[in-house]
């Protein structure tokens, strides 16, 4: 991967050209992948730059667990290509609809089930190459497992919503799929679950993911066929069906539950969807609703205002993310406090000087 | 290039002065004993780890409280004084270099364990608590942290943070970044400023991401909050005797192709093998043009499955002999010669230069073959001991100090590494840090757009640049003047004349 390569490409070239352009009119560019997490976030606005056209994987060599691709390749594409080889994105990131890119997935930063134990999105970011607001070409990071030349600007570019740069290409380190996979159930509420889950968190388990949803808490095993045997007999409870199991969990991944996805009629009577962060050892809070990462990710169905939701997650050191909503008025990310929001103007400026790129989509003023 | 005598004199006389000025400011904001003025006190502080570079602090101050810290880097800011943040000072790269105008932070006062929590396994940490010190505190619970630094024993997490250190762990756990929750901390003009969070994530731009790794030049770490994970039933380590370099290589890729993930997975070269054998006598191989070792850790039943895995494939590449520890006696005595490699390397040579490269691991034979062709080139003896796993290479350049010419030879031989490593496809530090050591070579590496791109964000966060100025992102002037002096390949220009 490398700047100069990727400036020959006239896809790159074009949007480089978009850049300045709309820089010179002071006009709003609307990063556009595969437009699948529009709903995510603030508002997009401005003129979309649409990424579809810088597509192709780079490079992949499996033995060196690196894969590089251009922004605007399909998400299923490179999915498909790793289980290929029996390699995944260990991450799971979500895919809330057909059609989503690399680009897309790297700048929203999210991920799945499998977060709590594999890590963030940003822990698989090696190198990226991308555009900033000035129309410049950059390369940060590359493809190796330990850079630490200069700042980790690639690793800043994970679930910065594109406010920093356009994302030209990215390097992302990936996994050998996991060789076994079980998920148990068990019918418990809501404090039994977290208080276990609490208990396994500190024992060398294999696990791979949970969810408590409505009195039954679901954990996965991944690993060895050996470690997900031993674990299995040790926590007991029912073994789910494989084929259900997997359904179930792209379920939880991709927001194909209907607990994710309030109804018009839910939303427009001020149902909202948020997302709680929260330490994982946070004992049951206002609302059940679905909780995942092992407690440290809580999914609320609520009307409750957003002031309040805010204040339930700030007071456990957490912070709430409004997700789905018919009224955003109350901000989608929780607000920063000085001097944080202070460095965020900075940073923005330091990217991106007349704000060109995905205005507003993080934070009304960056 | 040198000053003037009396140029010397009229820098030394200003900043005697600056010092008293400096020195009275913070007086009232410290205990006298918390500031160190006197060259006999400050000598301690002149340089890290990387001892070839020495400046004398103008002070040195020793806050006691982030109280004490805020309100010494607000007398900074306000009068324009550089400010160097220093932990245990083992860094490799000179980033706790200190400034000759500027205060020395020392750290040394926040030692604290704050709080371990086997609930959600996390521990709340000063930034002055050793690195292996949170292991020992998190062992009741069965706990430990992971990332292990060679220097773990002396070590602080604050220091970490600042370097991003990894460790012969960190294939299978991660580096700081990945096991590091929140990072508090202080803005260069002494506001409290929190990074991350207790939950695994926070709002907004993830600038955890990018103060992780910036050596001290964004904020001053005070506090961190550290993952712990659960300490393996078993770990095994093998090692595995291979004829050639290359049979080497091959079999640490293979490892990786085929989905293991070792706990850890370190590659020796035989003179390296032989110099360690010296030092701890662990029974090595010393036959063996080079050795893996391969650690499996986890439940009894994941290691006997992993130990066979790797046995298998470590066959197919062609070792010759493969030892798997009994027990742990024993396989702390493998790791012994590994995890002491810099110490034997100091007892067989008065000097060594560490390089710190990494490559991707397909191309590590060829990159030990090309060191090999350096040696004769610049007449210098390296030996080669690596994380082989991350393809992150420790070759140690062997030459005295005191022999102008050895160093020059040595410095060349080092930048000669670093741009094959570029060139492989590679990066100049894979965990030791840019600091002083390697500012040309961010010219190689990084393009002018780059570089003012890196300088802008320094700039975010510090507006007024008064942390830890002239480390890691050398100037655009800097590196103008080294493109002109530009060494490419050893070849100097005009190789006649000497030069010192």
């Amino acid at each position: 991967m490398s700047a100069a390569e990727l400036s020959r490409a006239p896809a790159a070239e074009h949007l480089r050209e978009r850049i300045l352009e709309a820089r010179a009119r002071r006009a709003t560019l609307d990063i556009r992948g595969g437009n699948t997490k529009s709903f995510y976030g603030e508002p997009p606005r401005g003129e979309a730059l649409e990424m579809r056209e810088l597509t192709g994987i780079s490079s992949y060599e499996p033995s060196e667990l690196v894969i590089t691709a251009r922004a605007g390749t399909p998400l299923a594409e490179l999915e498909a290509v790793l289980a290929e080889k029996g390699q995944c994105l260990a991450f799971e990131p979500p895919r809330f609809a057909p059609g989503g890119t690399v680009g897309g997935m790297v700048a929203a930063g999210l991920a799945g089930p499998a977060r709590s134990a594999a890590g963030p999105l940003r822990d698989y970011v090696l190198g990226v190459t991308l555009l900033n607001g000035r129309g410049e070409l950059l390369t940060f990071g590359g493809q190796v497992m330990k850079n630490v030349a200069g700042y980790d600007v690639s690793r800043l570019m994970a679930g910065s919503w594109g406010i920093l740069g356009v994302l030209c290409e990215v390097s992302l380190k990936v996994m050998a799929s996991k060789v076994k996979t079980a998920t148990l159930t068990f019918d418990w509420d809501e404090p039994r679950s977290l208080a276990e889950l609490a208990r396994w968190n500190a024992l060398p388990l294999p696990l791979s993911a949970s969810a408590w949803h409505e009195g039954r808490l679901r954990v996965r095993l991944s690993g060895a066929a050996a470690a997900v045997h031993g674990a299995c007999r040790k926590l007991g409870g029912s073994m789910l069906d494989p084929g259900e199991a997997a359904a179930w969990w792209d379920g939880v991944r991709d927001h194909g539950h209907a607990f994710f996805r309030p109804s018009e009629v839910e939303l427009s009577s001020g149902e909202c969807l948020w997302r709680l962060s929260v330490p994982s050892a946070t004992p049951p809070l206002a609302h059940a609703g679905l909780i995942e990462w092992g407690g440290a990710q809580r999914w609320w169905r609520t009307r409750t205002a957003a002031q309040e939701v805010r204040a339930l997650a700030a007071a456990v050191g957490g912070h709430a993310t409004l997700v789905r909503a018919a009224d955003k008025s109350a901000g989608a990310f929780a607000p920063l406090a000085e001097p944080l929001m202070r460095i965020h103007r900075a940073l923005k400026s330091a990217f991106d000087p007349d704000r060109v790129l995905n205005a507003a989509r993080l934070y009304a003023d960056l | 290039m040198s000053a003037r005598p009396e140029d010397e004199s009229e820098e030394e006389a200003r900043r005697l002065a600056r010092r008293s000025e400096v020195a009275a400011a913070l007086a009232r904001v410290l205990p006298g004993p918390a500031i160190l003025a006197r060259r006999e006190d400050t000598a301690p502080y002149e340089c890290d780890g990387l001892t070839a570079f020495k400046a004398s602090p103008m002070l040195v101050v020793l806050p006691a409280s982030e109280s004490e810290l805020s309100a010494v880097l607000k007398v900074c800011h306000r009068l324009g004084v550089p400010v160097v943040a220093r932990g245990a000072g083992t860094g490799l790269s000179g980033g706790a270099l200190p400034h000759r105008f500027g205060v020395t932070v020392s750290l040394a006062k926040f030692d604290k364990i704050l709080k371990i929590d086997p609930n959600s396994c996390t521990a709340v940490v000063q930034c002055g608590v050793r690195n292996l010190a949170i292991s020992e505190a998190a062992a009741a619970f069965g706990l430990y942290y992971a990332p292990d630094p060679s220097s773990q024993i002396a070590c602080t997490i604050g220091g970490n943070v600042a370097e991003n250190s990894g460790g012969v762990h960190c294939l299978k756990y991660g580096l700081t970044l990945h096991n590091v929750l929140r990072v508090r901390g202080f803005t260069a003009d002494g506001e409290p400023v929190e990074f991350g969070s207790g939950a695994l994530d926070a709002p907004g731009l993830d600038l955890m991401a990018v103060v992780i790794g910036s050596e001290g030049m964004l904020a001053v770490t005070t506090e961190v909050t550290v993952k712990l994970i659960p300490r393996p039933e078993l770990a095994r380590c093998m090692i595995a005797s291979f004829p050639t370099i290359e049979s080497a290589g091959q079999a640490v890729a293979t490892v990786i192709a085929r989905g293991i993930v070792p706990a850890g997975l370190e590659l020796m070269d035989q003179r390296m093998t032989q110099v360690a054998e010296d030092y701890v006598h662990a029974g090595y191989d010393l036959s063996a043009a080079a050795l893996l070792l391969c650690e499996s850790d986890g439940t009894a039943e994941e290691v006997a499955e992993e130990v066979e895995a790797m046995r298998r494939v470590l066959e197919d590449c062609g070792a010759t002999r493969i030892e798997v520890s009994r027990d742990e006696r024993q396989r702390l005595k493998f790791w012994s010669g590994r995890k002491n490699a810099f110490p034997a390397s100091g007892g067989i040579s008065p000097d060594y230069m560490c390089m710190d490269s990494t490559i991707p691991r397909k191309r590590l034979a060829e990159m030990l073959l090309a060191i090999q062709a350096m040696e004769s080139k610049y007449g210098l003896r390296c030996v080669n001991v690596f994380h082989a796993g991350d393809g992150n290479l420790h070759p140690l350049i062997l030459y005295d100090a005191n022999d102008r010419d050895q160093h020059r030879r040595c410095e060349l031989f080092g930048a000669d590494i670093l741009e094959t490593s570029l060139e492989l496809g590679g990066t100049v530090t894979g965990e030791h840090g840019v600091g002083v050591e390697k500012l040309n070579s961010m010219c190689v590496q990084f393009s002018p757009a780059e570089r003012e791109q890196f300088l802008a964000v320094k700039r975010a966060f510090d507006p007024a640049q008064m942390l830890n100025p002239g480390k890691v992102i050398p100037t655009l002037a800097r590196c103008a003047e080294y493109g002109k002096m530009h060494v490419h390949r050893g070849m100097m220009p005009f190789p006649e004349l000497p030069r010192y």
